[in-house]
């Protein structure tokens, strides 16, 4: 039974029969008087000079009312760590990659808007081009960035213990090479935004976005405004996966369109676009080392990773520092070392997806942890066990532990998929994997130098007394945020979830980072539950006066005042209040006080009751340069077990099931977190399965489009069995913590410690085609006939 | 030139002039205003924009609006009433079978069809029946449960 009224329950969301029925508004869904349609012009070409851009046919076109290239908006430099501003609305001198935004048009109609497009005449001189790793690092190769010599966009080198001194108290150790393919996040809502600018200044930009603050600096920055004159509301937003984490081109032209013209502009990508932005996950290029003792005790770590990072920084400075330091848990390990680098080349920018920076990290080291297990003849749930790190623990980089249910992850996950019974006992071409994985409850720091609130919130009580409004600017995109922190609310002030209403995601409403790095939970979470707390002790204080009742003795609950010793004659209020309300209907008969009777007597007294909440982490981390980035209040962590079956003579790979557990602190909503486990296991699958980027010699994208690039449909989605795990967070509100990353992190590495379970081999390359899986059994059948 | 359609939507009668170049997506979203129909890709690979013509379900951004002349039409707006939800909707409601909630009016439509032409699909069915909606957040599971829910053999909550 839980202690806990409203949290921590199985709830039908707040906004799911709007989404049930078709009635929640999406960006594309809204349209305004008198609004143009806007349309850009993007490179053909992957690297090219600009020698000259003539748009006067384009201007000329009936319809068209405006025409901008960087000559009308100036080249503001913008992008998401202030270290590295690298990006300009449009191209000014050159051109990156097949994309890169040249000029905007806005026109009466979308399709006057094209047209106008393609009468733009951009003269190019066209530049070698480099669209790997390896060729933008070659001696003499063409340089993107004049400021970045080598094409090298960022590179990190730390050193926690002594690992090589860690090496030479070894008995095993394992070195392997791995890279995966650049992803794409393939969110069913493409990017869409609505721009207006009012003839008293205020731009007011509606758009498809996870970080409503950060696109209104940015369009602030960018535009030079003032921060207090833009005003961003997200709607409903069809899914971003970290990808919508930051302002993109068309809200810069969408907002600079809207100002110049005082008109209404709305712009859309089109799912070839969405491919040509890019922004989803690098793809690395990773070389672990591993050593342990012979008792299978990890003991040091060495790792070097190359990112290949497109043609701008995006989220790449922190995905580069992510990507060394989440390994240094969830085992305990003194040792580790890490050399990172992040390359430009001439393809659209990579950046934050979903376990940001670190799932082909943990897919490697988790396959080394089994290939260590096999050696000493270990089982590799037992190797997990032995150096599993425990709540209170922190990794060498400083990252503290403390809530860690992960031992309580490992055995649902033994006990829910019958390892015990079936490792070592699945006959040919069935395998069974483990992994486990951790990650961050939000980012320890803002993107950018602040001693901001992360998030605050606001709680009206409606002056009937009924109701409780919400008012966030926090970012719901599917995960069930709204539903959260209503839900925190109610439980906060006492009172039911159907008592609370909520609004989100509009800047007019506080500050509040978004939703990104798996931090709202957490922390918007903190400063929800602070808003609802300060609304009740209001509502109390006015009680405590009313009825000569000391404070501390009284509480609200379930909607009702509880009152600890006898309760006071509270009569003359309740006649007070329906005097008030002569004629409704909903005149109190509880035995009880209400809720609804005290807040009103509380406006009646004090008028509008508002309570307000804020957070801000602790300060976090250590001191090295990179320390700030993995530092987080609270770590989320998993486990999962995959069964498989591979066709040993055409490669080709079935998921049988997974079970999933996860450690999120106290679940605020059963039903989100169950969801957000399946997702994430949804699209680790496809990450290891089939999704992959494909690129031509020219740059350009070859499979820009849901059929080519493949996510996992209804006919791939294996049965899955997640399992909650709770522990009790004290940095969360109500001990809660993240679910919504950490829970991907172990399921390429349990896929591919199965599918090695099942043949024998350790596959290096990701996605697992056919083809692929077909080429390394045939030789890993040569090398054991040979 | 724009030409007249004549279509039934949601049993409600539509005459509407169209250029012979609109989808019937566009028609319905921007022309109609029944913006519960979504567009995903426009390539008919992602089944947002999934409507009910003559009984089958099409992926509206692939037909033509004048494709559409003298066809009766169901879309999402047209399965809750006064009365309230659809219990299929209720179902998506109650299982968690919404996240972003972007795919759904399209997956409600093709699991609407689905149980309306086979009133009790085998889990095979039921995945096959919304293969051609693409859905990024649930992986799929809740959805299955949600749908399975409305199988004749699984109402009377026996099956729970």
């Amino acid at each position: 039974m839980s202690k806990f009224d409203v949290i921590n329950s199985y709830a039908p969301r707040i906004d799911c029969p709007d989404k049930a029925t078709g009635k929640a508004i999406f960006t594309d869904d809204l349209s305004k008087p008198g609004m143009l349609y806007g349309a850009m012009l993007q490179s053909p070409h992957a690297h090219a000079k600009i020698l000259s851009i003539d748009t006067s046919k384009a201007k000329a076109l009936e319809g068209v009312k405006a025409v901008i290239t960087s000559k009308e908006t100036g080249s503001v430099k913008y992008g998401v760590s202030p270290a590295r501003y690298d990006e300009t609305m449009f191209a000014t001198d050159k051109v990156r990659y097949v994309g890169d935004e040249i000029a905007a048009v806005a026109a009466t109609s979308l399709e006057i808007a094209l047209n106008a497009v393609a009468l733009i005449q951009v003269e190019y001189e066209v530049l070698p081009a480099v669209l790997t790793v390896e060729d933008a690092m070659k001696e003499g190769a063409p340089q993107l960035h004049e400021a970045f010599t080598n094409n090298l966009c960022a590179e990190v080198h730390q050193e926690f213990g002594n690992v090589e001194e860690g090496f030479k108290q070894c008995d095993i150790i394992k070195t392997t090479t791995m890279k995966n393919k650049r992803q794409d996040g393939a969110f069913i809502e493409m990017q869409a935004c609505i721009a207006e600018y009012d003839r008293r200044g205020t731009l007011t930009l509606t758009t498809s976005t996870q970080v409503p603050h950060y696109v209104q600096r940015t369009v602030a920055m960018v535009l030079g405004m003032d921060v207090g004159k833009v005003r961003v509301i997200k709607p409903y937003v069809g899914a971003g996966f970290g990808i919508k984490a930051a302002a993109n081109h068309q809200e810069l032209a969408c907002c600079f369109l809207a100002r110049m013209l005082k008109k209404p502009v709305k712009m859309n990508y089109t799912r070839e676009q969405v491919f040509m932005y890019g922004r989803a996950r690098h793809q690395f290029s990773h070389t672990i080392t591993t050593g342990a003792k012979k008792d299978g005790t990890l003991v040091a770590l060495k790792h070097e990773c190359y990112l290949d990072g497109g043609a701008y920084t995006s989220f790449g400075i922190a995905t580069v520092y992510y990507t060394g330091s989440l390994l240094a848990g969830p085992y305990k390990l003194p040792n580790m070392s890490y050399d990172g680098y992040r390359v430009y080349n001439n393809k659209p920018a990579c950046g934050a997806q979903r376990g940001h920076g670190a799932v082909i990290a943990r897919a490697v080291f988790e396959q080394q942890m089994d290939m260590i297990a096999e050696e000493i003849g270990m089982d590799p749930l037992e190797l997990r066990i032995k150096n599993m790190m425990n709540t209170g623990d922190t990794t060498c980089n400083d990252l503290n532990m403390s809530s860690f249910g992960m031992s309580e992850c490992i055995e649902a996950v033994r006990d829910g998929s019958g390892w015990d019974k079936k490792k070592g006992n699945m006959p040919k071409g069935k395998g069974i994997g483990m992994a486990c994985g951790f990650f961050v409850s939000g980012a320890g720091f803002p993107i950018y130098r602040s001693d901001t609130f992360h998030g605050t919130v606001i709680v009206k009580l409606t002056e009937d007394g009924g109701t409780a409004l919400v008012y966030t600017a926090s970012a719901e995109i599917g995960q069930g945020s709204d539903t959260a922190f209503a839900m925190i609310v109610g439980e906060a002030l006492g009172i039911p979830l159907e008592n609370v209403r909520l609004a989100s995601g509009d800047t007019d409403m506080g500050v509040d980072l978004g939703a990104y790095s798996s931090r709202q939970t957490l922390m918007t979470g903190h400063a929800a539950k602070e808003a609802g707390e300060h609304a009740k002790q209001q509502v109390l204080e006015v009680l405590a006066e009313q009825l000569d009742t000391p404070l501390e003795d009284m509480d609200i609950k379930n909607g009702c005042i509880e009152f600890k010793n006898q309760t006071p004659d509270f009569s003359a209020l309740r006649t007070r209040y329906i005097k008030e309300h002569r004629g409704w209907t909903d005149n109190p008969e509880s035995e009880k006080l209400t809720f609804k009777e005290a807040s009103r007597i509380a406006f009646l007294e004090k008028g509008s009751i508002v309570g307000t909440g804020k957070y801000r982490p602790h300060w976090l981390g250590g001191k090295f340069k990179g320390a700030a980035v993995g530092t987080s209040p609270a770590y989320g962590c998993s486990a999962q077990v995959a069964e498989v079956t591979v066709d040993m003579e055409t490669g080709q790979i079935t998921i049988d099931n997974i079970v999933d557990a996860h450690d999120c602190g106290k679940a605020i909503n059963r039903n989100s977190v169950e969801g957000q486990m399946q997702g994430s296991i949804s699209m680790g699958i496809g990450e290891t399965m089939h999704e992959e980027v494909i690129f031509n010699d020219k740059g350009q994208v070859l499979n820009s489009d849901l059929a080519e690039y493949k996510i996992v449909t209804a006919m791939d989605m294996p049965p899955v069995k997640a399992i909650v795990v709770e522990s009790d967070e004290p940095n969360g509100p109500y001990g809660a913590k993240e679910v919504g990353e950490g829970a991907i992190m172990p399921t390429i590495p349990a896929i591919l410690n199965a599918v090695y379970d099942a043949t024998g081999v350790r596959m290096n390359e990701l996605p697992l085609t056919p083809e692929r899986v077909y080429t390394a059994i045939q030789a890993y059948k040569e090398r054991s006939n040979a | 030139m724009k030409k007249i359609v004549t279509l039934t939507i949601n049993k409600e009668h539509y005459e509407v002039a169209v250029e012979p170049n609109r989808t019937l997506a566009d028609l319905l979203r921007y022309d109609l205003g029944l913006t519960g129909t979504k567009k995903g890709c426009d390539t008919g690979d992602c089944g947002a924009c999934t409507v009910v013509l003559d009984g089958d379900v099409v992926n509206s951004c692939l037909v033509l609006a004048l494709q559409a002349d003298n066809t009766t039409i169901e879309t999402i707006e047209g399965l809750s009433n006064e009365d309230g939800l659809h219990p299929l909707q209720e179902a998506f409601v109650e299982k968690g079978a919404i996240q972003c909630g972007f795919c759904t009016p399209g997956m409600i439509m093709s699991a609407k069809n689905l149980l309306d032409k086979n009133g009790n699909p085998s889990d095979t069915e039921i995945r096959e029946g919304l293969s051609g909606n693409l859905c990024r957040c649930t992986g799929y599971t809740k959805i299955f449960e949600a749908v399975s829910s409305q199988c004749s053999d699984n109402q009377g909550g026996s099956n729970e």
